[in-house]
């Protein structure tokens, strides 16, 4: 059962107010909130069993290592990995991706190489691109996008050559919402020889993941956008490229075989996970993905839906005038992200706006600068929803829009 | 002071109104001096051109920018503050504000600003909107730190 009103008393923070308004916290893309059970998560770690792990016989350290691997069983489950093994902890989707460039695209991406991206990937799935381009004097595309912020699917195929080494897309778009076909285009990759790559930062979090039946080669995504404490991410690599890649970071924990002259790597996963981890914070991510669980990631997927639903045609009724809302509006392929810019009203001013009456929104390029501006705007207002709101808030939201315009325009409230 | 009122940093509405109707925005033809400000989060940018009379009155000073209500207003409310000042007295009243602005609330002394540049002092009960109120103040630094060099009207950034 999905009870929207149940699963707030599970969040503590969602009691707050905000300059005497409840608060409406519509910035899950950023980062969410994270669920009573999460907290006590941590806290039972560190009261309880906190000692370093893979390390030592003592009951503590045994106690933290069964955690702490279990963690991982659970999120391997999550999005059906063929092995825990092949889920290796980061900081955040930034740092695994970061992993991948340095790894896998040192080894594999070469002189006149082509990868081949989305316009709207965040900033983590192009940066590392066009350093890694840059190193290796290799070439950067991306496919086309339309109007109404999908991709240009009818011209993959031409993009895709047989120099083309890596697609990588996002599946969920943080700036406009857009659900990617994210199986057809790892199709399209595979049928030229290119990897597959998938930034599950918005989807993992909003969706069931199934690495299997998707497909690809690296997924990657963040804890914290996923009811997880900050600090914890996740990368996944299909076993056959894991296992050719080299370490990213080496030291400690890595380690198998150590003389004064050189060294040899630990198994899977741990080759790529050098010094002390994050010991906590896996565990807080693993009572995250029992909570989901406890949820259903087919449910949260069904409210968010219907919020989104609800949103555009609450948006439609309100036809705020020279408010331009971006992204799809089909909700099928589509997250609960709304990113719109008002012509005459500043998205700071907004922003603030709306914070007085405790609707927390993110205004700004949403590390999507290029995205942003090929929108011909230079920064928008982004509401986006998660599995603790409501149609209410929702309310609320377009009920704040429509009095800030009135307020900025003719300055009367 | 109410604790939901919008209106405690868009006081009095000089921010809002100079924001609508900013001043001093027809770019010159000859000027002596340009400064430009950019804040990289947001985008939000502010140039301004000074013409002096003789080496050190500033005479007129138009800007241009493209940002938000705070930003714009701050600009529109600057230009207004240093024409008529030489170039010491708009850096020293630039230090000052500089400094008013960065100041825990409460610290300001009644009366340290005179007239509508009071209003932008109301942005502080919005921390993260000060720099908002300082960028053109940014911009006015650059400006006024190249005083003497002789900027020929191509070379402005538009
Ligand atoms: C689509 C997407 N990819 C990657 C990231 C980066 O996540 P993190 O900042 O946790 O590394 C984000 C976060 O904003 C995102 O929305």
């Amino acid at each position: 059962m999905f009870d929207v009103e149940k699963i707030r008393d599970d969040f503590p923070i969602l009691s707050k107010t905000i300059y005497g308004n409840p608060l409406v916290y519509l910035d899950n893309a950023a980062t969410s909130q994270k669920p009573r059970q999460v907290i006590d998560a941590l806290v039972d770690y560190y009261e309880n069993y906190n000692a370093n792990v893979h390390r030592g016989v003592h009951t503590l350290s045994m106690e933290a290592t069964d955690k702490f691997e279990d963690a991982r069983e659970k999120v391997s489950t999550f999005i059906n990995s063929e092995s825990s093994d092949l889920v290796v902890w980061t900081r955040n989707a930034s740092e695994s991706l970061n992993l991948i460039a340095y790894s896998w695209g040192e080894a594999n991406v070469h002189e006149g190489d082509e990868i081949l991206l989305t316009p709207m990937e965040h900033h983590s799935n192009l940066v590392p691109w066009q350093e890694l381009a840059r190193r290796k004097n290799a070439v950067i595309k991306f496919i086309p996008m339309r109007g109404n912020g999908t991709l240009d699917m009818d011209k993959v195929d031409e993009l895709i050559t047989e120099r083309t080494v890596l697609v990588s897309a996002v599946h969920m778009s943080n700036a406009l919402g857009t659900i990617n076909p994210v199986r057809e285009l790892g199709e399209k990759a595979h049928q030229q020889g290119a990897k597959f790559l998938v930034d599950g930062a918005q989807s993992v979090p909003h969706m069931p993941t199934n690495v299997q039946e998707l497909d690809c080669d690296f997924l990657v995504f963040s804890g914290h956008k996923m009811l997880g404490p900050t600090g914890i991410g996740v990368l996944y690599v299909k076993r056959d490229i894991l296992n050719t890649m080299e370490p990213f970071l080496t030291g400690g924990e890595m380690v198998l075989d150590v003389s004064y002259q050189e060294a040899s790597w630990a198994d899977l996963p741990m080759k790529f996970e050098a010094g002390t981890p994050n010991i906590a914070d896996s565990i807080g991510l693993g009572s995250a993905v029992d909570y989901l669980n406890s949820l259903g990631m087919e449910n949260v997927r069904t409210h968010e839906k219907n919020l989104t639903t609800y949103a555009l045609n609450r948006f439609k009724k309100a036809d705020l005038d020279g408010m331009d809302l971006f992204g799809p509006d089909d909700p099928e392929i589509r997250g609960g992200v709304f990113s719109f810019n008002t012509v005459d009203v500043h998205p700071h001013d907004l922003g603030t706006f709306l914070d007085r009456k405790g609707i927390a929104v993110r205004t700004g390029h949403h590390c999507a600068m290029p995205l942003v501006r090929s929108l011909g705007v230079a920064a928008t207002v982004r509401a986006s929803f998660y599995l603790y709101n409501t149609e209410r808030e929702v309310d609320i939201l377009v009920d704040g829009v429509t009095e800030a315009l009135r307020y900025f325009r003719d300055g009367s409230e | 002071m109410d604790q939901n009122n919008i209106d405690d940093i868009y006081r009095d509405r000089v921010i809002l109104d100079h924001c609508r109707n900013p001043r001093n925005t027809s770019l010159l033809d000859h000027f002596d001096l340009t400064g430009d400000a950019i804040n990289p989060f947001c985008g939000d940018e502010v140039h301004f051109q000074i013409g002096l009379r003789g080496e050190n009155l500033i005479e007129r000073i138009q800007f241009s920018g493209d940002g938000c209500a705070i930003n714009m207003a701050s600009g529109s409310l600057l230009s207004e503050a240093v024409t008529g000042l030489t170039v010491k007295e708009a850096t020293q009243l630039s230090i000052r504000f500089v400094e008013s602005m960065r100041k825990p609330i409460g610290e300001n002394a009644e009366g340290e600003f005179i007239g509508e540049l009071s209003a932008l002092i109301s942005v502080k009960n919005f921390p993260v909107r000060v720099k908002c109120a300082l960028l053109a103040w940014s911009a006015l630094e650059d400006a006024l730190s190249k005083n003497k060099s002789t900027i020929e009207p191509d070379s402005l950034p538009m």
